[in-house]
C-alpha cells in the first residue's frame, strides 16, 4: 500500500460574513479555523465531533465548493489555490469526490442509475456514449449491483442500495481521495455494516484515502486508521485511532467517548457529561474555546488560546493536559 | 415477495421492447384512473379534430351570408332547417360553422400564450432561483407590478398600446400569465437547488447551464406543467374576453368571444347565437382543466404507488 500523502490542508480557515440586520450587528463566523493535518493514500482518516463544529466546512473546502480564507490545501501535492485553468481544475477535481449522508437526497429523482454514473464522465472525460456505459455497468458491479438495474430511477432502491450508486458514482472518475460525509448514518445496522465493509474493500482495491465525517464514533472505532477531534472550528486532539480510543486525553475527546453507548450491561458506565451547549462560532470564547464546558479549565484556558502539541500520545490542543492537571 | 419480483421482471421485460411505449403505458395507466380526465382528455381530442378539419367538415364557409336565412333558429325549433344545425346569426352566416372555425383560433391562442408565458416564465425563474441576489431581487420585483394589476385590465393596456388584434392580444395574455410561471419556477428552483444531487453534480464539475437544465429544470416541471394546462383553459377564456371586449380577435373573424360581442344584443330575440359560442367556450375549458387534473396525477411520481 502507498504512504504517498494526496492531501494535505495546511491551517485551513474558512469564515463567513454575516450581514448585519436593524437589530443585530453583524460579524464572522468562523466555521473552520485553522485545520492541519494530512491524508496519505489508502489511509481513512475520521473527523469527529457534535453538530456545528466545521465537518461539513471541511468537506466543503477539500471537495473545492468552497474556497479557504485562509491556509493551504494540497490535493495530491497540487495547491488549489494556483489552479486557475479549467485543465487545473479537471485534474483537481477528479482527484476529489463526494459521498452524502442523505440516499435519498444525492440522487437526481428524474434520471437513470446509467445517467447518474455516467455524468461525471460526461463532464469530464471524451468517453464515448458506449465506453461510459462499460464504465458504468464496470462500477456497478464492483458495488454489487446489476446490470439490468442500470436503467431504473433511484425511488426504486432501497436506501443501502441507494448508497451503494452514490459510492460507484463517486468512484466513476478514479479519484484518490473520497470524502465520505456521514455516509452510513442514515442507515440501518445491518445495511451500515455491509456499506462499511464495501468501502473498506473498495479503497484496498482503488487504493483510495478517505477523509470520513461522522459523530459515530462505534463507525469510526471500526474504520479509522487516523482521528481528528474538532470543537468549534478548530482541531482539539489527532491521532492514530488506538491512541484516541485507548487513550483520550483532550477533556472534550474524553466526554465524547464517554457518551458513546456500548452493548455491555456489565460494564461500568463513568459518563462524563457536559454542561452547556456549543458556543456560537460567531462569538466563540476567549482562551480555549472549550473552557466554559471544561472540567478542567482555570484561569489560563480563558486568557490563552492552546495549540496542538504532541503528547506521549496524540497531538493535544488543552493547557490542562500540557501542565500536568488531568 | 416472488410475486414483486415476478412483475419486476415483467417490467424489464417490456422496457427491452420499447421503453418509450412501457412509459406511455405507465402514463396511461394513471391517467385513465382519473375518469373525469379520460372524458376530459376525449373532448378535448374532439375540439382538436374539428379545429384540424374545420374546413372539410363544416357545412358552410364561416364568412357566407345567406341573406334569405337570417337569425334562423336550431333545426329542433320552429322554423329551423337542417342545413343550417344551429341556426343563423343576424347576417345570416351558419353558427355551427363559425363554431368549428372558432376553434382553431381559440386553440391556438390558448397554445401560443402556453409557449411563450412559460419559455419565459422558466428562463427567468430558473434564473433567478439559481443565481439569486440582485438579479433575482429586480425580476421578482416586476413580476411583483405585474401579479397587483388586475390581468384583464392589464392584458386591455397592453392591447391598446399594441393595437387591438388577435396576434398582440395573445401577447399581452402571455405577459399576465408570465409572474405565476416565474413564481412557480423560482421556488421549485430555490428548493432544488439546495438538495445534494445538485452538490453532487456541482463535485463532478458541471457548469452552470447543466447544473440549471438537466440537473434542477426537470425536477420542477410538475407544478409547471400542471400550471400550463390549467392556465391553457384561462388564456382561451382570457382571448374571448379581449375579443368580446373588442380588444381582441376583430370581426368578421369567427372568434367565440367576437362571436358573442356581436350578438349580444340579441341575447333575447334569439338564444341560440350567443348560447352555443358560449357553450363551447365552457365545455372546452372545462375539459381542458378536467384533463389537466389528471395530468398532474399522472405525472407527479409523488402520487404513484411503485
Amino acid at each position: 500500500m502507498g504512504s504517498e500523502t494526496v492531501l494535505k490542508a495546511d491551517n485551513l480557515k474558512r469564515y463567513y460574513e454575516v450581514k448585519g440586520g436593524m437589530f443585530s450587528k453583524g460579524g464572522t463566523v468562523k466555521a473552520l479555523d485553522g485545520a492541519t493535518f494530512q491524508l496519505e493514500a489508502g489511509k481513512t482518516l475520521a473527523v469527529v465531533g457534535e453538530s456545528g463544529c466545521g465537518k461539513s466546512t471541511l468537506a466543503r473546502l477539500v471537495t473545492l465548493i468552497e474556497k479557504p480564507t485562509q491556509g493551504e490545501l494540497l490535493l495530491g501535492g497540487m495547491d488549489i489555490a494556483s489552479a486557475h485553468s479549467k485543465e487545473d481544475m479537471i485534474t483537481l477535481r477528479q482527484m476529489v469526490q463526494i459521498v452524502f449522508q442523505d440516499p435519498y437526497g444525492s440522487l437526481n429523482p428524474r434520471q437513470k442509475i446509467s445517467d447518474i454514473l455516467a455524468e461525471p464522465l460526461k463532464i469530464n472525460t471524451k468517453m464515448s456514449a458506449s465506453e461510459r456505459r462499460e464504465e458504468v455497468l464496470s462500477m456497478m458491479s464492483r458495488v454489487g449491483l446489476r446490470p439490468e438495474q442500470a436503467d431504473r430511477y433511484p425511488h426504486m432502491f432501497s436506501g443501502g442500495q441507494r448508497q451503494r450508486i452514490a459510492v460507484a458514482r463517486a468512484l466513476m472518475l478514479r479519484p484518490k481521495i473520497v470524502i465520505l460525509d456521514e455516509p452510513v448514518s442514515a442507515l440501518d445496522v445491518s445495511i451500515q455494516a455491509q456499506v462499511l465493509n464495501l468501502l473498506t474493500d473498495l479503497q484496498e482495491e482503488m487504493d483510495l484515502a478517505y477523509l470520513f465525517i461522522s459523530h459515530d464514533l462505534s463507525v469510526v472505532k471500526h474504520i479509522a486508521d487516523d482521528v481528528l477531534v474538532m470543537y468549534l472550528g478548530q482541531p482539539v486532539e489527532h491521532g492514530t485511532r488506538d491512541e484516541i480510543f485507548s487513550n483520550p486525553q483532550h477533556p472534550y475527546t474524553r466526554a465524547l467517548l464517554s457518551a458513546t453507548p456500548v452493548a455491555d450491561p456489565n460494564r461500568k458506565k463513568d459518563r462524563i457529561k457536559l454542561v452547556g451547549e456549543l458556543p456560537s462560532p460567531l462569538n466563540p470564547p476567549s482562551g480555549c474555546s472549550f473552557h466554559p464546558r471544561c472540567p478542567l479549565a482555570n484561569d489560563r484556558c480563558k486568557a490563552e488560546r492552546p495549540v496542538l502539541a504532541s503528547t506521549s500520545s496524540a497531538l493535544v490542543s488543552c493547557h490542562a493536559v500540557e501542565e500536568g492537571r488531568s | 415477495m416472488s410475486q414483486v419480483q415476478n412483475t419486476a421482471g415483467q417490467i424489464e421485460a417490456e422496457k427491452q421492447i420499447s421503453p418509450l411505449k412501457q412509459q406511455f403505458k405507465e402514463f396511461w395507466f394513471y391517467f385513465s384512473e382519473n375518469k373525469g380526465a379520460v372524458a376530459g382528455l376525449f373532448f378535448f381530442l374532439f375540439v382538436v379534430f374539428v379545429a384540424i378539419f374545420a374546413d372539410i367538415i363544416a357545412p358552410h364557409s364561416p364568412n357566407q351570408q345567406y341573406r334569405e336565412f337570417i337569425q334562423l333558429p336550431p333545426f329542433w325549433q320552429d322554423g329551423g332547417q337542417f342545413q343550417f344545425f344551429l341556426g343563423t346569426d343576424p347576417v345570416g352566416r351558419d353558427v355551427l360553422s363559425r363554431i368549428m372555425h372558432g376553434s382553431r383560433y381559440s386553440l391556438f391562442a390558448g397554445c401560443i400564450v402556453i409557449v411563450i408565458s412559460l419559455t419565459a416564465g422558466v428562463l427567468l425563474g430558473l434564473s433567478a432561483g439559481f443565481f439569486r441576489g440582485f438579479y433575482e431581487v429586480v425580476v421578482m420585483r416586476v413580476m411583483d407590478v405585474i401579479l397587483s394589476i388586475p390581468s384583464l385590465l392589464m392584458a386591455l393596456v397592453l392591447v391598446a398600446m399594441l393595437g387591438p388584434s388577435l396576434q398582440n392580444a395573445m401577447i399581452a395574455i402571455s405577459i399576465t400569465y408570465l409572474p405565476h410561471y416565474v413564481r412557480l419556477a423560482r421556488a421549485s428552483t430555490v428548493a432544488e437547488a439546495a438538495r445534494d444531487y445538485v452538490m453532487a453534480s456541482k463535485v463532478a464539475g458541471a457548469g452552470k447551464m447543466r447544473l440549471m437544465l438537466v440537473a434542477i429544470l426537470p425536477n420542477c416541471m410538475a407544478p409547471l406543467i400542471v400550471q400550463a394546462s390549467l392556465s391553457f383553459s384561462t388564456a382561451i377564456l382570457d382571448t374571448a374576453a379581449l375579443g368580446f371586449l373588442g380588444q381582441g380577435a376583430q370581426a368578421p373573424t369567427a372568434e367565440w368571444g367576437t362571436m358573442l360581442a356581436d350578438a349580444r344584443e340579441f341575447i333575447l330575440s334569439a338564444w341560440w347565437i350567443v348560447t352555443f359560442p358560449g357553450l363551447a367556450i365552457l365545455l372546452t375549458v372545462l375539459a381542458i382543466n378536467l384533463m389537466g387534473d389528471g395530468l398532474r396525477d399522472a405525472l407527479d411520481p409523488k402520487m404513484k404507488r411503485s
